[in-house]
């Protein structure tokens, strides 16, 4: 009996340890939004968000507006990218817009939001993207919320470092990520870098009035490559402070060969000093091929012009204009504080981010406290920059934001958290975990000197488990913390469309009082505009049929057109006649190899056709105007090439031909 | 001579049966979890092999400098099936000789193949932890990354977990079920002197 008992127990001891054993397993983490979460995010139906959140596209190439706090999505502005679903980049007034020194382009990789500001602070003016696989800057216009102007940049190898802006939006930068052979010397062995290879930045002007943007000049700098930049402001306005990474200068394997050294450079750039070189005539003119294009709100047109010139400072030569500062291993994000005071360096391979000080920065140059030069330029010793380190902040430092309490808040990568710490003392106050993976974060006005706070939102790179699966192919996940007290709070996760890297907010009130409702068709200047029905016609200049189109609820005029030929182009200039808020028109032809055009009140829009076939063909309004939307439809007739079919159109008109049918 | 018990001998039998459950499922579990892997990753070591998501932690490792983990790696995987083979082989001449001396030199064989694994298992986990590439992307002065032998440890994102699989706990129970049988035959023996 006892050995019995005895054996029962040891059977026991054996289960039960098994069992403790399996528990002793760390569990995955937990990620409920607790508390008042929701009421915090909850914005009630027929009520506005606080909040414009203008958020990069990544790889879809456009932009995003979404609210805050709900996380709503308002609208993509199609920036960098054909957009079928408004005809951008598919009708013959966009298709300037993207062109190039290359040609036509229809697709690129947005990075990174700028938003204009005066004096440091918001203006609601203009929303500036990048273009990082053809370099190219692009100005989105707030009260249309449309591209209005892209400019290409010469000398640059993938515009990565951009479009970040001075205090004043004087500037907008565009630093190249790929170091590139330029000028005469461009077809070189890839292995001859170090000699051949170089690294531009550009300082690209913004016209205060009417925000029309220049290349001003140009940095000639060594072959490295520059990763994010952010502008001094307050204290160190007049200076630009841009990451760089491989000052290895590998060519190949960079994962590798670009990662051995302990540190790499933030390159402080004094661009006032470049100003005063440009007055004194030091820049040196060089050819260069790039594509200006601006929008015109009058003609509802894109004008591409291609530039031949760019003004180039070489400040190996030109001392004082750049100094290079050793930040540890690979910098990514590289942020000033809303003081200017404090740069913040984001070395992504590092275990501790380092805190440089303009001040001491300054004092450095002056008592030239330096440990060498490279590639000429100087370098500031580590320690005479440094205002301090936070130490064992987390894995995988990227980006950081502000907010108006002195307070950053960077966002980790590999533990993939928000970590929240003290300017000043450096001193790690509070941590939070992001799903997952986040790339960049955005505090509301945080990169501007007067940050709005309130809020962070985590714009991951990875999303896995977060919603609904569809597919190997996910949205992207973003969370939106509260930051008003002392702990952040999550308080609402919610997908994104593209892949958005960089984003800013602004308060809805800077923005929404000066959204455009209409385009007014007194100031219509389309040449192929046709502003009442009356001017509605179909015109033959030889081959090509130039459809003068009206839409208004519920018709298209002409809709019979007949006397179209094989081997015609057809042009249908669509005026929308509406004058009234949220009418839009839409026109699409069977069989068209482009889009639809989708055509506000007000604004003229062209899609060009070519029939292939001869035939009758259907069109029509696809945007839903009306109760009679379903009847806004229309015919074009094609005969044979040499055909005596004379050219004719009417809306409304029963031919006496015809059997008789719609009497 | 002393013999054993008709039951001892039926339990060592049984006991070296158990073991060749060893050939058909995994002995050893390594997880890992990460802020961005709440699923987990599992590696699971068998008798001759390793899988799982093997080639996922190889590639998440490779930024630290760890060395690609493969089969081949481990001249282990050639040679435990005969350890192993032979320990079932000792068993059940242990119940067919009937020899008390035999169950001693089992059990003491058992302990030492369990210690000789576990220091084995530790010597690779310092190697694998310690001996990273120089050149490796991710450098942090004084991190080394050995994994835990028996339990939890967090190396840096994640947090890894080393213990025994469904093989691993039959042996457990084997070696258990043998070290009982001695006792109860030393306890049982003791009792009638």
């Amino acid at each position: 009996m006892k050995t019995k008992i005895h054996r029962l127990l040891t059977l026991l001891v054996i289960f039960t340890s098994a069992v403790v054993w399996q528990s002793c397993k760390p569990k995955a983490p937990a990620s409920v939004a607790m508390g008042d979460a929701a009421s915090k995010a909850f914005v009630p139906p027929g009520k506005y968000d606080e909040f414009y959140n203008v958020v990069s596209g990544g790889f879809n190439g456009q932009m995003s507006i979404y609210g805050l706090p709900s996380g709503r999505l308002f609208r993509i502005i199609p920036v960098f990218s054909q957009f079928p679903e408004s005809g951008w980049g598919y009708s013959e007034e966009t298709k300037p817009m993207l062109n190039t020194s290359h040609g036509f382009v229809p697709w690129d990789d947005l990075h990174h939001i700028a938003l204009s500001t005066t004096n440091g602070e918001h203006d609601g003016r203009w929303a500036f993207g990048n273009a990082n696989n053809t370099p190219r800057v692009a100005r989105v216009d707030m009260k249309t919320f449309k591209t209005v102007e892209i400019l290409e940049l010469p000398n640059s190898g993938g515009n990565h470092s951009s479009p970040f802006i001075t205090e004043n939006t004087e500037y907008v930068v565009a630093g190249t990520r790929f170091s590139v052979p330029v000028g005469d010397k461009t077809d070189v062995p890839i292995s001859s870098f170090k000699e051949n290879f170089k690294g531009y930045i550009s300082f690209i002007s913004v016209d205060p009035t009417d925000g029309k943007m220049k290349i001003a000049f140009q940095l000639k700098t060594p072959g490295v490559s520059f990763d994010l930049a952010r502008a001094g402001k307050g204290k160190s306005h007049g200076w630009f402070f841009f990451s760089t990474y491989n000052t290895e200068q590998a060519y190949t394997l960079l994962e590798v060969n670009a990662s051995q050294k302990d540190k790499d450079f933030i390159m402080a750039v004094n661009w006032k000093k470049a100003e005063e070189y440009i007055k004194a005539g030091k820049g040196t003119k060089s050819k260069a091929k790039y594509a200006h294009n601006v929008w015109d709100e009058h003609t509802h047109t894109g004008v591409s012009t291609i530039m031949d010139e760019v003004l180039q400072l070489d400040p190996a030569e030109l001392k004082d204009i750049i100094y290079f500062i050793p930040c540890p291993k690979s910098p990514h994000g590289c942020d000033t504080d809303p003081t200017g005071e404090y740069i913040v360096g984001s070395g992504k391979l590092a275990a501790l981010i380092p805190v440089f000080s303009f001040t001491k920065i300054q004092q450095a140059i002056a008592n030239k406290e330096f440990e060498g030069e490279f590639a000429g330029i100087p370098v500031i010793k580590y320690e005479a920059a440094l205002h301090g380190e936070v130490k064992k902040p987390g894995l995988g430092p990227l980006h950081t934001e502000f907010d108006a309490k002195g307070n950053a808040y960077t966002s980790f990568f590999v533990s993939s958290e928000i970590v929240k710490w003290n300017v000043q003392s450096l001193e790690v106050l509070d941590r939070v975990p992001t799903y997952y993976s986040i790339g960049h974060l955005s505090v509301p006005g945080g990169p501007t000197k007067k940050p709005h706070g309130k809020y962070v939102v985590a714009y991951n790179k990875i999303t896995k488990d977060r919603y609904l699966p569809t597919g190997p192919e996910l949205t992207q996940s973003a969370q939106l913390y509260d930051i008003s007290g002392d702990k952040m709070q999550l308080i609402l996760d919610f997908p994104t469309t593209g892949e958005p890297h960089y984003a800013e907010s602004i308060p809805a009130e800077l923005v929404m009082p000066n959204s455009v409702k209409i385009f007014k068709l007194e100031e219509n200047k389309h040449p192929y505009a046709a502003l009442g029905e009356g001017q509605a016609k179909v015109e033959r200049k030889g081959n090509q049929v130039h459809v003068y189109m009206t839409a208004i609820r519920s018709h298209l005029t002409p809709d019979n057109i007949e006397g179209v030929k094989l081997g015609d182009d057809v042009y249908f200039h669509v005026t929308n006649l509406e004058q009234d808020w949220d009418v839009p028109h839409g026109f699409a032809i069977k069989g068209a190899s482009t889009a639809e055009v989708l055509v506000m009140p007000g604004e003229t829009q062209t899609l060009k056709w070519k029939p292939l076939t001869t035939g009758v063909f259907p069109f029509y309004c696809t945007d839903f105007c009306s109760a009679l939307h379903q009847e806004m439809q229309g015919y074009v007739r094609v005969s044979p090439a040499g055909s005596n079919v004379p050219l004719k159109f009417s809306t409304g008109k029963i031919d006496d031909q015809s059997s008789g049918a719609g009497q | 001579m002393k013999t054993l018990k008709p039951l001892s001998r039926l339990v060592v039998a049984i006991a070296a049966l158990l073991m060749v459950s060893a050939y058909f499922v995994p002995l050893w579990q390594i997880l890992m979890w990460a802020p961005q892997y709440p699923e987990g990753l599992e590696m699971d070591i068998w008798i001759n092999t390793i899988t799982g998501d093997v080639k996922v932690i190889s590639a998440l490792n490779h930024y630290i400098g760890m060395k690609h983990i493969e089969v081949e790696m481990f001249p282990e995987f050639g040679y435990m099936i005969y350890i192993v083979g032979f320990l079932i082989g000792f068993g059940l001449l242990t119940a067919l000789i009937n020899r008390r001396f035999m169950l001693w030199m089992f059990s003491l064989l058992l302990v030492a193949t369990a210690v000789a694994a576990l220091v084995d298992f530790w010597l690779w986990g310092y190697d694998y932890g310690h001996n990273l590439d120089p050149t490796a992307a991710i450098n942090i002065p004084g991190m080394s990354y050995q994994p835990p032998l028996i339990g939890t440890k967090q190396l840096l994102n994640f947090t890894a977990f080393s213990g025994p699989d469904i093989g691993g706990w039959i042996f457990i129970i084997a070696g258990v079920l043998i070290m009982g049988t001695l006792g109860f035959e030393l306890y049982t023996q003791k009792k009638k002197v």
